[in-house]
């Protein structure tokens, strides 16, 4: 049993950082085919040996702290988004069995380690000293503080309808039917509060690269840049396996294939959707994000939670 | 768990005091953080899950955030950390650490007491925390709610802008 869970971990581990790294490649390879380009494709078979000729130029690269930076801060701030996005998925049930640790609060676990990745934001920000990063830092912590409280209520629905905080027995509790019908709203909801949370594009407005030279991560250089690099592309990852557990029946599929299987599927085409979104949407203005997340999703996410407690309660009687 | 209570424990009092003894506000803060951290992992030991996760979301996930982002705006350089340094007399710190003494002294003799005061612990799952929550302490949640209440309203009369008209004849007619 012990052995079997070590295995677990450095399976799940290994599986991550490698999809991450990967993800340089397919984001840039897929970007190119939507804008009808090439992308990266002299290294290697399609390109793919980029992803090892950037690791090594990022390895290289000068390590460079500002002699105006808040030294320990600023080598700290990068490890925190990296190490809070792999602590949630600890939660994540890859398959039938498979789950590092199967905690009762699992979803509460998901949201406080996704709350906690806002401090690589912020702190990074903050001790670069730099007038561009603090403003990246600024706008990233109200944005990302701002989305979670609706990806928080927005995920309560699922909660209510399976009546348990526990990721493995949502799955199981969608047997019957993904919750991507009753919770089509919800879904809606915590896709966009996803993508606010990752600051992915559109949404990448503490880095806003027209606007603030690159944001929070202005200052950082070689594996500190890195790290936040890999972090963003975890988190997308992570986003998309909490969208297929909790809306698209996780490991459920037709039995011919295993559930984990279906699983990497799954979460493989929400990736993409990130990705996608990447190659075709403007990145609004700062007020107008927080306008839409406040007077629009926050409201919706309520109704929302309204609507899907009065039904199971009508359902149950 | 004896061992992971007593780690915990010895991380979350030596946080706090270097919260305490830092000059510069957000290494205070970092430290504070870290001590929410580790008094969450108490709570996991002790049978409150839900509370633990709770203490991250809202006091480690927001509330920390929201303090860090002020002092962001305040722009607290090295100045502010001499001018602490200068307040941090023996006078201010000696009456409060005799009486946090009292206590401690008073916490051993506690526990010291024959009885076993840890006890069994029992795991209090989310759905119990939420049926106690608004069964028997529904009005401390209803008076809770009130006070929240008063909070969004004072917030909103605070941020309230009267609405400003930039055209050049309608600013004329409305002054």
């Amino acid at each position: 049993m012990e052995a079997h869970y070590w295995w677990i971990i450095g399976g799940v581990l290994f599986v991550l950082l490698n999809t991450a790294a990967g993800l340089i490649w397919l984001e840039r390879r897929m970007l190119a085919l939507w804008q009808d380009r090439y992308g990266p494709n002299r290294a290697g078979p399609f390109g793919i040996l980029i992803v090892l000729a950037d690791t090594l130029k990022l390895f290289f690269k000068e390590d460079w702290i500002p002699p105006f930076a808040d030294k320990v801060v600023f080598v700290f701030a990068p490890a925190v988004v990296v190490a809070s996005v792999l602590m949630a998925f600890a939660v994540v049930p890859f398959g039938p069995g498979i789950v590092v640790a199967d905690m009762n609060i699992g979803i509460l676990f998901f949201l406080a380690m996704s709350s906690l990745g806002v401090y690589s934001i912020v702190l990074g920000g903050w001790a670069s000293n730099n007038k561009y990063a603090l403003l990246g830092a600024m706008r990233g912590a109200s944005q990302m503080i701002s989305y979670e409280v609706f990806m928080g209520l927005a995920l309560m629905g699922t909660v209510i309808l399976s009546g348990t905080f526990n990721l493995g027995e949502i799955v199981e509790a969608q047997k019957g039917m993904w919750y991507i019908f009753p919770q089509l709203l919800g879904f809606v909801i915590f896709f966009i509060a996803g993508i606010a949370e990752t600051h992915r594009l559109p949404f990448d407005i503490p880095e806003a690269e027209s606007e603030l030279v690159a944001g929070f991560h202005s200052e950082y250089s070689g594996m500190k840049f890195g790290m936040f690099f890999i972090g963003e592309y975890l988190g997308i990852t992570l986003i998309s396996s909490m969208i297929v557990t909790l809306y698209f029946g996780g490991w459920l599929g037709p039995a011919f294939l295993p559930g984990v299987i279906w699983f990497v599927i799954k979460t493989f085409v929400f990736i993409m959707v990130f990705i996608l979104l990447r190659a075709s949407m403007p990145r609004p203005r700062y007020d107008q994000l927080m306008e839409y997340g406040w007077k629009v999703l926050f409201p919706l996410s309520l109704l929302n939670l309204l609507g899907t407690a009065a039904i199971k309660l009508i359902i149950d009687k | 768990m004896g061992i992971a209570f007593y780690i915990a424990a010895a991380v979350a009092v030596l946080s706090t005091i270097m919260v305490i003894t830092r000059f510069n506000i957000m290494h205070a803060l970092l430290y504070f953080i870290v001590s929410l951290l580790s008094v969450a992992v108490v709570f996991y030991l002790y049978g409150a899950p839900f509370m633990a996760a709770l203490e991250l979301i809202i006091y480690a996930g927001a509330i920390m955030v929201l303090i860090i982002f002020f002092v962001m705006m305040l722009n607290l350089g090295s100045q502010t950390a001499g001018e602490e340094r200068s307040w941090m007399t023996p006078g201010v710190w000696i009456g409060p650490s005799v009486l946090c003494l009292v206590l401690l002294g008073e916490l051993v003799y506690l526990m010291l007491q024959p009885g076993d005061l840890s006890g069994d612990v029992r795991v209090v799952d989310p759905k119990e925390v939420g049926k106690s929550l608004f069964g028997p302490y529904i009005l401390a949640v209803e008076l809770a709610g009130m006070l929240l209440m008063a909070g969004i309203v004072g917030a909103y009369h605070l941020g309230r802008q009267k609405k400003k008209i930039v055209h050049r004849f309608l600013q004329n007619a409305e002054s």
